[in-house]
């Protein structure tokens, strides 16, 4: 009897024990469940629900009353046409993420951006990325909290090199009708950090008639400088070698070991602010825009300059882009003649009130010129700017130049191979 | 740059044709010189016992890889090396790669590009589009190599490298 009670008491405990887990862990799942249902709809009541109409409406919750109260005071005419606006993005770093970062926030119509990078910890004395986006494509990440800051914001991203012969001809094509109603873009910004990539956009650019700004900091990280670039208009990136701030600091005696480039966030959060100024006055029809302008941050001095395009410029779609624009000229003055004086509204090019060879400075007009005539007194850069290096030679000597061979490539390679 | 790479580099023959991969018919003329220049520096370096590399390309010319090595203390060290043209060639430099060095010396980006001093971007700039990937090879990755070889072995990060 005995047994059998302890036998009983044993199977008893034994099912007591199964049920007990099967309890536990079905309550363990409820609470699960129930804690991601709440996560979701925390998630869903932070984000807000797209805007169709920017409002001027002068609420705590109206996301764009600040900006719209623009026009109320006469700085703007009409903001909301920014909605309507296509900008890409290329290089989404220390500039490039926070300009894009400050065009989400003024409500900016569509943005791509392009980077071939991942976020890494070394980013972090730099705005904009988190460290637990560390391992990210730096455009995903970007989009995703970009995204949420702006849901009315189009985002398109492109994770790859664009100045390798894969990416080359999408990247060309996504200027050319990325747009938000399938044509070409407003604006290409360029926050990119090497030669290389800057020529890239340079030649995409002269090759659309695509207007461009291009940004760049010192690998000193104390100055910086921003360019406006109208093909044809304006000086291209090929005209004349890069105009970089004068830092007055020797080159040679600059201490370069162990690093390749030392970057500030200060530096280059003021320099994504001038660039992005710059955006905004040139969309938006306000103010002045500067064509070229450079930040001295040892001395905080501030130079503006303007470049006209070289005719002897080594891009080919530069010189056309020129002859285009020369032709834009004349046919409007042409028109203006016949129409008369004063009452037209013209359709001029943006700031042409400027005229494309009036500078802030005291300095007479710079010009890219001739190459050849750059080193002359007339071509020197605006006080505290200078070419980054001296442009390039315009001839050499025919016996330095490889002879001519009767073999063809496929020999070549295979001579190349033996002499391994 | 040092007289050693300047009467190096005054040895390799300067390229005639204008043009990058982009351009179809213009890229033979130019892959025909390219090699042509290749060909003369690599025979000038074993004349003179100082062989370094060797690199060949795929089928369209744009994609190179290869070897380099360099001797310190009678040891080889030899890294795998490769590079793309890039698009907007010959304006800009092709971007050289050792991707097995990658993350092993601060003076490098990510993916293994190595990071050029102050006078590479200014001498090719001057030179284009004259200057081609021989000239490249001369005057970025062997003076790039002269002086983080000796750097990467002192601090022990290379040692797999030995041949």
């Amino acid at each position: 009897m005995e047994e059998l009670t302890d036998e009983l008491r044993a199977s008893f405990d034994k099912v007591l024990s199964t049920l007990n887990t099967q309890a536990r862990e079905k309550t363990e799942s409820l609470v699960r469940s129930l804690k991601a249902s709440l996560d979701a709809l925390t998630d869903s009541a932070k984000a807000r629900e797209k805007i169709d109409q920017m409002s001027s409406e002068v609420t705590a919750d109206n996301p764009y009353s600040r900006l719209m109260a623009l026009k109320r005071m006469g700085i703007v005419e009409d903001y909301e046409k920014i909605r309507e606006c296509s900008i890409a993005v290329v290089g989404i770093g220390g500039v490039g993420s926070v300009a894009a970062e400050m065009l989400t926030r003024c409500g900016i119509g569509k943005l791509i951006l392009f980077d071939y990078d991942k976020v890494e910890l070394a980013n972090m004395n730099r705005l904009f990325f988190r460290p637990e986006q560390s391992g990210l494509s730096k455009v995903e990440a970007a989009k995703e909290t970009l995204v949420e800051i702006n849901p009315d914001v189009q985002f398109e991203t492109y994770n790859y090199d664009i100045t390798s012969m894969e990416s080359f001809s999408h990247f060309c094509g996504r200027l050319k009708e990325g747009a938000l109603d399938g044509g070409q873009l407003d604006l290409v910004l360029s926050c990119v950090d090497n030669y290389g990539a800057r020529m890239a956009i340079n030649s995409a650019c002269n090759e659309i008639g695509q207007t461009w700004m291009e940004s760049g900091v010192s690998e000193n990280a104390v100055s910086g400088h921003i360019q406006l670039m109208v093909p044809g208009k304006l000086a291209c990136f090929s005209c004349a070698p890069p105009l970089v701030v004068a830092s007055e600091i020797d080159e040679r005696t600059l201490k370069r070991e162990g690093v390749c480039a030392a970057s500030l966030p200060t530096t280059m959060g003021i320099v994504a602010g001038l660039l992005v100024q710059n955006v905004l006055k040139h969309l938006l029809n306000f103010g002045q825009v500067s064509e070229c302008l450079g930040y001295n941050a040892m001395k905080d001095f501030f130079s503006l300059m303007v470049l006209q395009p070289n005719p002897s410029c080594s891009d080919s779609w530069c010189l056309k882009q020129q002859e285009l624009f020369a032709q834009k000229v004349k046919a409007e003055e042409k028109n203006r003649a016949e129409i008369g004086s004063g009452e037209v509204e013209e359709d001029l090019p943006l700031h042409a009130e400027n005229e494309w060879n009036i500078v802030v400075e005291d300095d007479p007009v710079e010009s890219a010129g001739q190459k050849s005539e750059l080193n002359e007194a007339k071509h020197k850069p605006a006080e505290g700017l200078k070419f980054e290096f001296e442009p390039a030679k315009s001839s050499v000597n025919n016996d330095e130049l490889v002879a001519g061979s009767e073999k063809d490539i496929g020999e070549l390679m295979s001579q190349l191979d033996q002499l391994k | 740059m040092d007289e050693g790479t300047k009467s190096v580099l005054q040895k390799i023959p300067l390229l005639r044709t204008n043009a990058g991969p982009r351009d179809a018919e213009g890229w033979n003329r130019r892959l025909k010189e390219e090699l042509l220049a290749v060909i003369k520096y690599v025979s000038n370096n074993k004349e003179q016992d100082r062989d370094w590399f060797f690199i060949q390309p795929d089928e369209k010319g744009i994609k190179w890889s290869g070897k380099c090595w360099y001797y310190l203390d009678q040891v080889r060290y030899e890294f795998e090396l490769e590079f793309e043209i890039p698009a907007t060639y010959p304006t800009t430099a092709p971007e050289l790669k050792l991707p097995e060095l990658d993350g092993k010396t601060a003076k490098m980006y990510r993916g293994g590009k190595i990071c050029q001093t102050v006078h590479f971007q200014p001498l090719w700039a001057r030179n284009a589009p004259h200057f081609g990937i021989a000239h490249a090879l001369a005057m970025g990755l062997g003076p790039w190599l002269a002086a983080e070889i000796p750097d990467m072995v002192q601090r022990g990060v290379i040692s797999s490298f030995a041949k």
